[in-house]
């Protein structure tokens, strides 16, 4: 590692103008989805005007607070500003929401709104011919200023809520085509299954109020990751050895995990695939699914609490084991999909496996910095693909592809560059910096595991990112119609990220850390000699090596070959079994079909059997003995009592026939009587009771 | 002011009953202008009782050799409470339009029903209470048995006795105490003060809890609710679900928990974990939401899946209730109010929106009906409605189910783990309905095209649309701002802790 300089930051935490009004920033992108919800589904051009208009406005503000930070930082102040109030006040506690500007929070607020801007712009090309267009619009704003709440929240409840929004919109998007079957289904999964991690999150939330009395994250020394709370809750006891501080750190992992796609919660996102391309870009790559890793780097300091000097907790080797498990997991995966957003789909939930083991190995900006760079290249390629779709004629599997380099060529580089970034080739790219962190943080950890899986990951990686290529840009050409070129409004949002897909390394390098430094706290020199890092060389160059051979070994396989669309992938006829394994997704979705969900199913027939035979059937039972008991009185009256009273009374029957109208054996008339009765008796009653 | 609530609804009541017949167009109107200006009262009162405690409204003897009193008076709780019913059933006027067979005599039942509903929520003697109560039970069995649906002389009749069975309890309970604290009244503070033993407490709360628990859907005495629910029509299921159900918590509340605090003490002795009343009914308070939300998710009836979700709505009010601290409770006040909206809003839209212009309730045919593209509004309203009900954050839900899962957590974190789970499958079951019921369309062929091929359902009327959105406007205005309620809510517990309740 370079040599720490010994500059002191100073604390900055008094609220400066910009910190109270960061508010602006979540709010314009939903104050606009609120009016684009009043228009007419006709008004396009208003409702594409607003939803753009509002987050251009915020992503200037959001500039403005990254360089009040920049400025701070510059300045050696370590800018933490902090605005709260209380939301409810119930006996001595209260509910405080807040926001929070920090290098953590400016970084994330520039990066969501700069590329929720652009895929907003993508989206006027790609879904131009939509006749809900208005209502797309509109639900992607709401969504914008939902994930922009969860990135200022300073207070684990108004991250909560913020998140819960982002997950609505995020079923109501990846439905946005609900007449399909499978798309509203898959939106009833990702609900559901986020959800299940959310319960997870709000009762680590409970527990935190609970424990510490407070939900601000910071609040002068009272917020709850601060050391006065953090020292508090390591000495409370949870059960198992675990300290209430590991517990709470491990229930908030779980809604990350959820909200990630992290084994074993990452069912719902290769499915989410079934909404609109422009709503993978955005939430399924660059922002959602980011905010799981967002979440686990804002409460850093309660997974990391009680870790002495370079040490772990129990909650970070978890967060490390599961990430790393989830990055050879989805990339196994992935390489035998055929569907082109799929493929990207599970080399979402890899990355983002790399992005938690970072956090866990290496701390917030290892994992950080490859969350930012992986948002910029995993939008190019997700909008990439979006653009050959579009150019294929909604054509998503790759074996119909081919050849489209000569028809596409902008798409082409642009999607060649967000490939090779993605597959972290060397110096030039932004993944391989970004990834080389999180492996040399992987070495230089204690226990050598996580290390093995993520090389192995880097691998596939590299492999299925061009096999995908080869399939749909080289070849002979397999698609059913001629293919053409996505207009400029497509096109120009996927320079600009390509461009940054590269760009961007000039901020991670060992060389210069700037991106480190910054969230750190710490001055960041500019010395080659971060180069000469003891085992930096060798490593940097075998994951060099690493990401050649992938790439070789699948051009290899794949590389400029005439097939034909149904022939056998040339891997499938060498693994077999093991292709077909990978192919049905190692089987987790029929694992939890037969398992989790079979059971509730299982659960909600019986109590619902239960209900109506057991409880009803008692119901009916003792209704049944009274019928019972009156029929045998009336059996009596009638045999015993009436048997002779009736040859006396024949006469009366006439008179009685009058009285039969009212003993019509209907219940409802008896209480009807019964009512007029007791309306009689209370109006007697009021009545004596004048004063 | 607020005992206008009360002599408004009857004196409307009455007012119906004297209508000629033959003229729904007057009923209605009449109706509705009674339950706004019931509305307006109950908005009055309210606005006027922040930073108050408790307002005696009216105090005169009543039956002076019982020494029954006539005392309406109301705390926080109680307005709030007074708030819903105002609220619902001006709401429940709007989706009762359309009903044109004997319009006049429904009103006036629908207005005595509310009536009665008033005078629990605004009694401060027992005796009153149970009278109200009382009044409150007749009119919903005719509205189910004469203006029901799916088997509704069953339901209706399932419903009746439940609540006089409840009533009966809670009628021995009033007689014992009245016997035993000797005080010569039946005043709840008269009674409360009366120093009744710890022994006769012991066994006379949980014989009054559960009479009122049973018209709270405590399981497993909930099996009136799900049937009632169905069988009657739409502005009754929204009343029952509403306020009625609400009636039973506010009796558990006021009368159970308020009368006899002892009750709740540990007994000394543990058996299978439980170590009190209160253990028992807080165990029971779960299982219903969890047993609740499993029964809904295996339902094939649109409105029986709503009928179980009140039910594992209603336990989160019992289980803010058997949490006795401060948060839990001010949550569970809040869920009365927020669950009675929401549940509201959902039977509506599946009573009378959907049910009135499809004719069937079965998923197996809703599923076939494109309601997605035909009935736009219901789908959205059912989306907003579901969301709602789930408990997503800027709905009123939200706010009083956390603070009951807070509340929960203090008093033992096992409890919130098991409600959380019961949250879990709330999302479920409200997803499936949502699906099944709006957005399980096949892709539409060229010959069945959709805007072609499908008769015209009736477009939403005013009425509709109207109640949906002031059901609507109420939970998302105590969901982003719930001072609104608490403001009142919280002192008022804060008193009735104070007093007794520990």
């Amino acid at each position: 590692m370079i040599q720490e300089t010994a500059l002191i930051f100073t604390p900055q935490t008094a609220a400066s103008a910009i910190t109270g009004n960061l508010w602006l920033i979540p709010a314009l992108p939903i104050v606009a989805s609120g009016i684009i919800a009043l228009l007419k589904q006709k008004r396009r051009v208003p409702a594409a005007a607003l939803a753009i208009g509002s987050l251009g406005i915020s992503l200037l503000i959001a500039i403005a607070a990254f360089a009040h930070v920049l400025a701070g930082w510059m300045a050696n102040h370590a800018v933490r500003e902090t605005f709260n109030f209380s939301w409810i006040q119930v006996g001595t506690s209260s509910v405080d929401l807040g926001w929070v500007l920090d290098p953590l929070s400016a970084v994330m607020l520039v990066m969501v709104c700069f590329v929720g801007l652009l895929i907003f712009i993508y989206s006027v090309g790609y879904m131009a011919h939509d006749e809900n267009f208005t209502r797309f619009f509109c639900f992607l704003s709401l969504f914008a200023g939902g994930m922009l709440g969860v990135v200022i929240a300073n207070s684990i409840l108004l991250l909560f809520m913020s998140w819960e929004i982002v997950g609505l919109t995020s079923y109501l998007l990846i439905g946005f085509w609900y007449h399909k079957p499978s798309a509203a289904a898959a939106a009833k999964k990702a609900f559901v299954t986020t959800r299940v991690g959310d319960i997870f999150f709000l009762l680590g939330i409970v527990w935190l109020f609970s424990s510490t009395g407070t939900l601000l994250f910071y609040s002068h020394g009272a917020g709850s990751l601060e050391s006065l709370a953090l020292s508090n809750l390591l000495t409370q006891h949870a059960g198992l050895g675990l300290s209430a501080a590991t517990a709470i750190g491990l229930l908030i992992f779980a809604g990350a995990a959820g909200k990630s796609g992290q084994v074993p919660l990452h069912v719902w996102l290769p499915d989410a695939m079934e909404g609109p391309t422009p709503v993978s870009a955005l939430i399924h790559a660059a922002t959602m699914v980011a905010a799981g890793v967002y979440l686990i780097a804002r409460v850093y300091p309660l997974m990391s609490a009680g870790s002495l000097a370079g040490g772990t907790t129990v909650a970070l080797t978890v967060v490390t084991w599961v990430g790393a498990a989830t990055a050879v997991f989805a990339a196994l995966i992935a390489v035998a999909q055929n569907d082109i957003k799929r493929i990207l789909a599970y080399s979402t939930v890899s990355q983002l496996g790399y992005m938690m083991a970072g956090l866990g190995l290496g701390g917030v900006a290892v994992g950080f910095f490859h969350l930012i760079t992986h948002a910029f290249f995993k939008a190019l390629l997700f909008m990439g693909a979006g653009s050959v779709i579009h150019g294929v004629h909604e054509e998503q599997d790759i074996r119909h592809m081919g050849g489209l380099n000569a028809k596409m060529k902008t798409t082409f580089v642009t999607y060649g560059i967000g490939m090779l970034a993605l597959c972290g080739f060397p110096l030039v790219f932004s993944g391989f910096w970004s990834k080389d962190g999180i492996l040399e943080a992987a070495h230089n950890g204690a226990i050598k595991g996580p290390f093995y899986m993520l090389a192995f990951g880097a691998l596939l990686t590299a492999f299925y990112m061009t096999r995908q290529v080869s399939y749909v840009f080289f070849g002979n050409k397999r698609a059913h119609h001629e293919a053409h070129e996505s207009p400029k409004v497509m096109t120009m949002p996927l320079a600009i990220l390509a461009f940054f897909a590269i760009a961007l390394s000039a901020i991670g390098t060992p060389a210069w850390p700037w991106f480190k430094s910054f969230l750190n706290n710490e001055a960041a020199p500019f010395e080659f000699a971060g180069f000469a890092e003891p085992g930096l060389a060798s490593l940097m160059l075998l994951s060099s090596c690493i990401v050649l051979v992938g790439i070789g070994l699948g051009w290899m396989i794949y590389g400029n070959k005439q097939q034909d669309a149904h022939a056998k992938d040339a891997l499938e006829k060498a693994l077999g079994p093991i292709w077909t394994l990978l192919a049905n997704r190692f089987y987790v979705d029929e694992l939890y079909g037969v398992t989790v969900i079979a059971l509730y199913k299982g659960l909600a027939i019986l109590t619902d059997f239960f209900d109506r035979c057991v409880w009803g059937g008692i119901v009916a039972l003792v209704a049944w003995v009274f019928g019972l008991c009156a029929k045998i009185n009336r059996f009596l009256d009638e045999t015993f009592i009436n048997g002779g009273f009736d040859k006396g009374c024949e006469q009366l029957s006439t008179g009685g026939g009058i009285l039969s109208n009212v003993e019509s054996g209907r219940a409802q008339t008896y209480l009807r009587y019964l009512a007029v009765g007791m309306i009689v008796l209370v109006a007697i009653l009021l009545w004596s009771a004048r004063p | 002011m607020l005992a206008w609530t009360i002599y408004l609804s009857f004196a409307g009541a009455l007012l119906e009953t004297l209508l000629p017949k033959g003229k729904p167009g007057l009923a209605r109107a009449l109706a509705l202008l009674v339950a706004v200006a019931g509305l307006v009262v109950a908005v009055a009162g309210y606005a006027a009782g922040f930073s108050q405690g408790r307002i005696t409204v009216t105090d005169v003897p009543w039956i002076p050799s019982m020494g029954i009193r006539y005392i309406l008076a109301a705390d926080g709780i109680s307005r709030v409470l007074v708030l819903l019913t105002g609220l619902a059933s001006v709401a429940g006027v709007l989706f009762s339009w359309n009903i044109d067979k004997r319009t006049n005599q429904f009103f006036a039942f629908y207005l005595a029903l509310i009536g009665g509903v008033f005078g629990v929520f605004l009694s401060y003697d027992l005796f009153l209470l149970f009278v109200f109560y009382e009044i409150a039970i007749v009119p919903k069995y005719f509205i189910i048995a004469i203006w029901g649906s799916t088997r509704r002389e069953y339901g209706a009749m399932k419903l009746a006795l439940y609540s006089f069975v409840g009533s009966a309890m809670v009628l021995i309970g009033l007689l014992a105490s009245y016997a035993t604290a000797g005080a010569h009244s039946t005043g709840l503070v008269d009674l409360a003060h009366a120093g009744l033993s710890t022994s006769f407490q012991m066994w006379c709360f949980p014989l009054v809890f559960i009479g009122f628990g049973i018209l709270a859907g405590l399981w497993p005495f909930h099996t009136w609710a799900p049937t009632g629910h169905v069988a009657a029509p739409t502005a009754a299921s929204m009343l029952l679900a509403g306020v009625v159900m609400k009636l039973g918590a506010y009796g558990c509340l006021r009368v159970a928990m308020g009368l006899y605090p002892h009750g709740l003490d540990p007994w000394g002795f543990s058996l299978l974990g439980l170590g009190s009343w209160r253990d028992v009914f807080a165990v029971l308070a779960i299982i219903g939401i969890i047993y609740g939300a499993l029964v809904a998710l295996a339902q094939t009836d649109f409105k029986f899946v709503i009928g179980y979700s009140s039910v594992s709505h209603m336990g989160f009010v019992l289980l803010g209730l058997m949490t006795l601290n401060q948060i839990g409770m001010t949550g569970a006040v809040l869920q009365m109010f927020s669950h009675g909206v929401i549940a509201g809003l959902l039977f509506a839209i599946v009573g009378r929106i959907v049910y009135e212009r499809t004719h069937t309730r079965q998923f197996a045919d809703l599923e076939k009906m494109h309601l997605s593209r035909r009935l736009p509004f219901a789908a959205w309203a059912f989306v907003i409605a579901g969301v709602a009900s789930m408990g997503l954050p800027g709905f009123s839900g939200f706010v009083a189910e956390l603070q009951v899962l807070v509340g929960s957590w203090r008093a033992a974190p096992g409890w919130t783990v098991a409600a959380g789970i019961g949250i879990v499958i709330g999302v479920a079951y409200t997803w499936r309905a949502l699906q099944k019921a709006f957005f399980n369309d096949k892709l539409p062929t060229a010959e069945d095209h959709p805007k072609t091929g499908w008769h015209d359902m009736a477009a939403i009327t005013w009425p509709e649309a109207t109640g949906v959105t002031l059901l609507v406007a109420a939970t998302l205005a105590v969901g982003v701002y719930p001072r609104l309620l608490l403001d009142q809510i919280e002192p008022a517990v804060k008193t009735f802790l104070a007093g007794g309740v520990q």
